[in-house]
């Protein structure tokens, strides 16, 4: 089989890859791959899967109608085991190739697994995946307590669920604290108090040394001694990209596929986005970005470039953001969480009310910004960084009231 | 095809923060007069000279939909409003990291996302905005209507970059349909190639080139003979100023006094552009032209434009309108009038088009001068009928001064102080004059009281 455009993944890169190439070139013939067994449907959305409020055949993110309309040949069950550049074509798992003009690779990530002995030979969950979540869901209408590793947003996501399904959680992170990527040591203090309060273990700064079966469930035990029994056993320690099947390929790989600015590969007609692609970061080095919107703007990039779109904005590089709401509050963070020298930081806010906020700007422009309970445009944020605002005749309006600064500078631009 | 939607306009200038959208919309949606739960956010600019907005632009493309992990976001493909499904929301937030103009936001108060829905197509803070600063602009619904329907012209014509008369004719042949027969005297549109070249025509509907002088009577002897071989069609003249207020103005007269059933289109470009530019009866007071130049003796026309269409409601046409291409729906309004009393009286329309080429301003500017041209005044929109008189369809409460407009145009670059200020006195004049026509108390409107 051969087709002008290939996308492997059927998830927010790649869909929004397939969109970008349909407004260019509306009959190129396109096919969409993935391992997945269903529609469409995104990773962000399984928390709610696991708790219940979202029901599985309910979170499409698209359906029949928009591959039918747009000309897209969606095959699911098909994953992708190898990957031959020069002959331009790849081969499924079930012995099939596929041959194609201009490939997309938008696989993602998925778990990456601690080195931890013996976790391997206790029954274990992780949360990537539908099954994983309807899995985990299942799990959890018979745990009483459960263990989850790692506190970053995964983790911490599913051990509210938990809490709320009423099973006593206790979460063990290596770092100090919870969700270090996106916040500072007080913000995380204000968001794993919250957790405390709802009765969960926050075990910050420890590791797990060991974990062995204990009846259904296990035991582990933590670098400072301590045991913990669970019924369930979750692990959110982390993702690494899927990109196995570029064994012997020869595409450049680091941490992800490297992509330039275009989204296009080290070999010709490739390109990657998404989880699995490592890009430019704003400030530097090319990064993993592991974020939804990172996707959705990658896979546009790469989609529009296959297309050979004219007008293409390159990737103006990665920004680390995010939108995080944890027992009915909200925690969001746009660009740098961490200062360096020369950096003009402002905090404020009241712990105990949790409410929090700190502005982070450099000569002048913003460079990060994260509040609690204390609404901001991530938007708008976002566009302040990447647009390089000069702040500096504002700063002390911006400091007192981001939110309305923002939306004022914004709308002044778009005038 | 893609569609076109309806929108919502905002003009800063007209804004004075009176925030009445914002109650209107807290009451629409929540009703309540709590501000937190309104949609639409007015904000002071941040010198204080100004008013700023906050509202969803319903983005053809929009990232807040492309970001909703839970597909509670999805953009409409009858409305383009991007609808927001609150059972599907998770309340993640990651759509407003998506929207660059706090178009979809959070409140604590309201306790989920909210965005504009545009009040199913009757938007609540427009109809409350007292000023005019919010304008529900609804012209989409006119392109799609129109790209259904079928273009009476061959690509490729030949107008020159920047002339709008090939839209012009074009959208109106779409309306007026394939049931015609059109007429078009020598001028730029048969110059721009719709009476066809070397054999082959133009129009995919019978058009002829008829002359300069018999247009309008050579138009409605043709439409009789259609009536009598028992065909409806409608019968439209493409003309030039030149072959209407001209050259071709005996002929123009004649059928309107017999209100012969004819559609007589003007397209004033305000004299012969398509032969060199020479000046006509239409061309206003101190432009350049080749016939009018700049020199020693003479600093352009020295005489004033005549007012062809207030002279065309002195006959006994049934429909007489102007339209200006910067204002369509104004247009396509009196269009369909004009193409329903064309079955049985005569429709003028007299329709101002400036020309790039020969007035000399650069051709991405036509439609700016169009509507700079209403806004000073220099143009007035109206329509009439012996019915119901003489009508302002926009009129313009605070005109900008002429010379906005002038300034505009390298044919009028010389004019003097007291040439601009003549301008400004004969546009003050002109409008005064109509205004007084729109008082006169027909028979109709008499008997109303
Ligand atoms: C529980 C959870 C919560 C999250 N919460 C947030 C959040 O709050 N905010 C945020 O910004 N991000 C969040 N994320 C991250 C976000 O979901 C990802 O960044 C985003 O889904 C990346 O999209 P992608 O298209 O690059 O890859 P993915 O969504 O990972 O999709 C990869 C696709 O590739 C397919 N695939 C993989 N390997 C193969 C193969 N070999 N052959 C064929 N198909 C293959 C998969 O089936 C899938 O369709 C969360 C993720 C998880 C798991």
């Amino acid at each position: 089989m051969h087709s002008k455009y290939l996308i492997v993944g059927s998830s927010h890169a790649a869909l929004e890859g397939a969109t970008a190439i349909r407004l260019i070139d509306s009959d190129g013939t396109l096919a969409m791959l993935t391992r997945d067994a269903r529609l469409p449907y995104s990773p962000t959305i399984l928390p709610y899967v696991v708790s219940g409020r979202s029901r599985p055949d309910k979170v499409k993110l698209r359906d029949e109608s928009y591959f039918r309309a747009n000309a897209i040949d969606f095959v699911s069950d098909a994953t992708v085991a190898s990957l031959d550049p020069a002959q331009q074509s790849l081969c499924l798992v079930s012995g099939e190739t596929r041959r194609y003009d201009k490939l997309l690779i938008a696989t993602g990530a998925a778990p990456a697994l601690p080195p931890v002995p013996g976790l391997r030979e206790v029954p274990y969950h992780v949360l990537r995946s539908m099954n994983d979540a309807v899995g985990l869901h299942e799990a959890m209408q018979h745990a009483k307590s459960a263990l989850v590793l790692g506190a970053g947003l995964i983790g911490m996501h599913a051990a509210e669920n938990m809490a709320e399904a009423r099973i006593g959680v206790c979460v063990v992170e290596m770092q100090r604290h919870a969700l270090s990527g996106y916040f500072e040591p007080r913000a995380s203090t204000i968001i794993e108090r919250t957790f405390t309060r709802n009765g969960i273990r926050m075990l910050m700064g420890r590791t797990l040394q060991r974990v062995e079966r204990a009846g259904e469930g296990c035991r582990a035990t933590l670098s400072d001694g301590s045991t913990i029994e669970a019924d369930l056993l979750l692990v959110c320690t982390g993702v690494k990209p899927n990109m196995d099947f570029l064994a012997g390929s020869g595409i450049e790989t680091e941490a992800g596929i490297l992509v330039d600015d275009r989204m296009r590969t080290s070999a010709p007609n490739v390109w990657a986005a998404g989880d699995v692609a490592q890009a430019r970061g704003f400030w530097g080095d090319k990064v993993l970005n592991g974020i939804l919107p990172n996707a959705v703007e990658q896979g546009r990039i790469a989609g529009l470039d296959m297309a050979d779109d004219a007008g293409l904005q390159p990737f103006p590089g990665a920004v680390p953001l995010n939108t995080y709401s944890f027992f009915g509050q909200q925690a969001i963070s746009v660009g740098r969480a961490h200062a360096d020298d020369g950096v003009d930081v402002k905090e404020s806010g009241d712990d105990d009310k949790g409410v929090y906020r700190r502005i982070a700007l450099k000569d002048g422009k913003l460079i990060g910004i994260a509040t609690i309970n204390d609404f901001i445009d991530a938007g708008v944020m976002w566009q302040l960084i990447l647009r390089g605002t000069d702040l500096s005749a504002v700063r002390d309006k911006f400091i007192a009231d981001p939110m309305l600064t923002g939306r004022q500078l914004m709308s002044q631009t778009w005038r | 095809m893609a569609k076109c939607f309806s929108t919502l306009q905002f003009h800063p200038e007209r804004c004075d923060g009176c925030i009445e959208c914002m109650t209107a919309c807290a009451q629409a949606k929540a009703g309540t007069d709590d501000l937190r739960f309104s949609r639409i956010r007015i904000l002071p600019s941040i010198n204080g000279s100004g008013h700023e907005l906050a509202l969803c632009r319903q983005c053809a493309d929009p990232v807040c939909v492309m970001n909703c992990p839970s597909g509670a976001l999805t953009k409409n493909a009858d409305t383009g409003v991007v609808d927001w499904a609150g059972d599907k929301c998770v309340d993640c937030l990651l759509c407003t990291a998506g929207c660059a103009y706090a178009g979809i936001v959070y409140e604590a108060e309201v306790g989920h996302v909210s965005k504009c829905d545009m009040c199913d197509g009757a938007p609540a803070c427009v109809a409350a905005c007292k000023n005019g600063a919010l304008e529900h602009r609804t012209e989409a619904r006119l392109f799609n209507g129109f790209a259904e329907k079928e273009d009476m012209f061959c690509p490729g014509l030949a107008a020159c970059h920047g002339c709008n008369s090939e839209l012009l004719i074009r959208h109106t042949m779409r309306m007026v349909g394939p049931d015609s027969v059109v007429a078009a005297p020598p001028g730029c549109i048969p110059g721009m190639g719709t009476v066809g070249y070397n054999g082959q025509t133009g129009a995919k509907v019978p058009i002829f080139h008829s002359l300069l002088t018999n247009t309008a009577t050579m138009l409605a002897g043709v439409k009789m003979q259609y009536n009598r071989v028992g065909r409806e069609v409608i019968a439209v003249a493409l003309s030039g100023d030149g072959g209407t207020a001209d050259a071709g103005f005996q002929s123009v007269s004649g059928a309107a006094e017999r209100n012969d059933p004819i559609l007589f289109i003007c397209v004033d470009n305000e004299g012969y552009m398509n032969t060199g530019m020479q000046a006509s009866g239409v061309t206003p007071y101190g432009s350049w032209s080749s016939t009018t130049p700049v020199g020693g003796a003479m600093q352009g026309k020295r005489t004033e434009a005549k007012n062809l269409p207030v002279i065309m409601t002195m006959h006994n046409c049934s429909y007489v309108a102007t339209a200006s291409p910067a204002f369509l729906e104004d247009y396509y309004a009196k269009l369909a009038k004009a193409i329903e009393v064309s079955k049985t009286g005569m429709a003028y329309l007299h329709v101002y088009t400036p020309c790039p080429t020969g007035w000399r301003f650069p051709s991405s500017m036509t439609t700016e001068v169009c509507r700079m041209q209403v806004r000073t005044n220099f143009v007035a929109l109206w329509e009439y009928d012996p019915e119901n008189g003489l009508r302002f369809t926009h009129k313009v409460d605070r005109p900008e001064p002429v010379s906005n407009y002038l300034k505009m145009i390298g044919k009028y670059r010389h004019l003097s102080e007291e040439q601009v200020a003549h301008i400004q006195r004969t546009v003050d004049d002109k409008i005064a004059y109509l205004d007084q026509l729109t008082k006169i108390e027909t028979h109709a409107a008499a008997s109303a009281h």
